[in-house]
């Protein structure tokens, strides 16, 4: 059967009028549930530095709000460790700040958003600090939240994610054992260096002596360059959060 | 793609069975016989690539399910007014929609999921059972036969990547469903009784091994050579 052009044109442009319709229907009716569902991966992700994997899983995600409000509170500060609330006119709260977006601006134009994790109900009572992280992988954006202890050195957990790493390979960083690798590593040297903390080239050696090694990924060592510049990166850009924040702590262990 | 079913020509009997002997071939031939992973050696890039665990798994066969026989069925719909110069494009214009459909819905409903299936939920698009059959079938046949097609050819395709699975999820993470068999195991028998998980079926090799296994004792059985 061969059809004349115009039936061909009309037919194509018939389809794609319908097709289009029923995708951007369906977008408009489950844009809500997927907003809600990404706020919720999102607050699981700032938890999953705090707490444990399973913990997580375990809980409704009535729970996960519920245990997020009562445990963590927020602030958002600018490179030079001042408190932001408003920009443009607008009021600014750390949930709603895009790591990724603010990521294409420059570095000193950029929000930071802090979540502070704290003892229930009292804010003043900072169990941890978790600051956001954003950067580039080997294929696609790579993301995370890291958190720090009081002392603001010790790193109490990170969880870090990804859009397009290779499965199997860079996609490891999703997983708790690799993530655990972090905890309790340091990020200033004893010299009052930040100096972050560097995932090594090859995997399978013991670096428990060095506070600024962890072991890395087999075959993902973009993946894990990647990583490194990001917690780098951003330590430094909050570095003048975290000195305020430490310089309070020494003051406060001296009393 | 099999041959047979590109020149089958529906017979026009208005009485025919709901569920006729011909029609249950339409549904049955695919899960053995006609095989479209292990005799048509079709979909086995996310045969590979889902199958470290039952639940992704799972979603990705009730996934492709779907958009076969929707598609399928679309498609046989249309069949008489789709100009044949631009087939294919129709085919992956209604295939797309399908597949996007899916990820909208499991980003709403099952946000976990599809992050953990991500890429290859969209990659159903590429996958060559689901054109394979419009070409083969849907083109040529009546919604009805067509959404049966669809159905024994998904269902192929899901029983052997579950199977894949199966034997991927219980050597390699000691689990099903995420449950520990393992720990179940070497809790009966006490402590000294260890099952070690082989990290080789976590990688994609592991699903290698097992899809040829599939293979080998099928073909012995079936007595199938390649020609």
């Amino acid at each position: 059967m061969q059809q004349s052009n115009a039936y061909i044109i009309t037919f194509s442009v018939i389809l794609t009028v319908v097709l289009g319709l029923l995708l951007s229907g369906t977008s408009q009716v489950l844009g809500p549930m997927q907003r809600e569902a990404e706020a919720l991966d999102k607050k699981k992700q700032i938890l999953g530095a705090v707490i444990s994997a399973e913990e997580i899983d375990a809980m409704t995600p009535e729970e996960v709000d519920e245990y997020y409000n009562s445990r963590i509170s927020s602030i958002v500060v600018d490179i030079d460790g001042k408190e932001v609330t408003e920009q443009d006119g607008a009021q600014v709260t750390a949930e709603t700040v895009d790591v990724g977006k603010n990521y294409k601006k420059p570095a000193e134009d950029r929000l930071y958003p802090v979540f502070i994790f704290h003892e229930e109900g009292d804010k003043d009572a900072a169990e941890s600090y978790i600051f956001p992280l954003y950067g580039a992988g080997l294929w696609d954006a790579i993301w995370g939240y890291m958190a720090l202890e009081t002392d603001m050195n010790t790193v109490g957990g990170i969880t870090l994610a990804h859009a397009g790493e290779t499965p199997g390979l860079g996609a490891r960083i999703t997983e708790g054992e690799v993530q655990s690798r972090y905890t309790n590593k340091e990020i200033y040297n004893d010299s009052g260096e930040l100096v972050a903390i560097e995932m090594q080239k090859g995997e399978g050696k013991d670096y428990s002596s060095d506070p600024h090694k962890v072991d890395g990924m087999s075959g993902a060592t973009i993946t894990a360059n990647g990583v490194n510049a990001m917690v780098k990166n951003y330590l430094n850009h909050y570095q003048a959060y975290i000195e305020s924040k430490k310089s309070n702590e020494a003051v406060a262990s001296a009393n | 793609m099999s041959a047979e079913t590109v020149e089958q020509v529906v017979d026009k009997k208005p009485s025919e069975a709901f569920l006729s002997k011909r029609r249950k071939k339409l549904v049955t031939d695919p899960l053995v016989d006609d095989n479209p992973i292990t005799i048509q050696v079709l979909g086995i890039c996310s045969a590979l690539a889902v199958t470290t665990q039952m639940k992704p798994t799972l979603v990705m066969a009730i996934s492709v399910i779907f958009v076969i026989v929707m598609s399928n069925f679309v498609i046989s719909l249309m069949r008489n007014t789709i100009p044949s110069r631009v087939r294919i494009i129709v085919q992956l214009a209604v295939v797309a929609t399908l597949v996007t459909l899916v990820s909208e819905v499991l980003k709403a409903f099952a946000y976990d999921m599809y992050k953990e299936l991500s890429v290859f939920i969209g990659l159903i698009i590429t996958n060559c059972i689901v054109m394979g059959r419009l070409e083969a079938f849907a083109l040529g046949n009546k919604p009805y036969d067509s959404i049966l097609d669809g159905f024994g050819s998904a269902l192929g395709y899901s029983w052997i990547i579950l199977a894949v699975a199966f034997f991927r999820e219980l050597w390699g993470s000691g689990s099903l469903f995420g449950i520990p068999i393992f720990d179940y195991v070497s809790g009966i028998f006490g402590e000294d009784f260890q099952l070690a998980t082989n990290g080789l079926m976590v990688s994609p090799v592991g699903a290698f091994i097992i899809l040829g296994l599939i293979i080998w004792v099928q073909r012995t059985k079936t007595g199938y050579v390649e020609h």
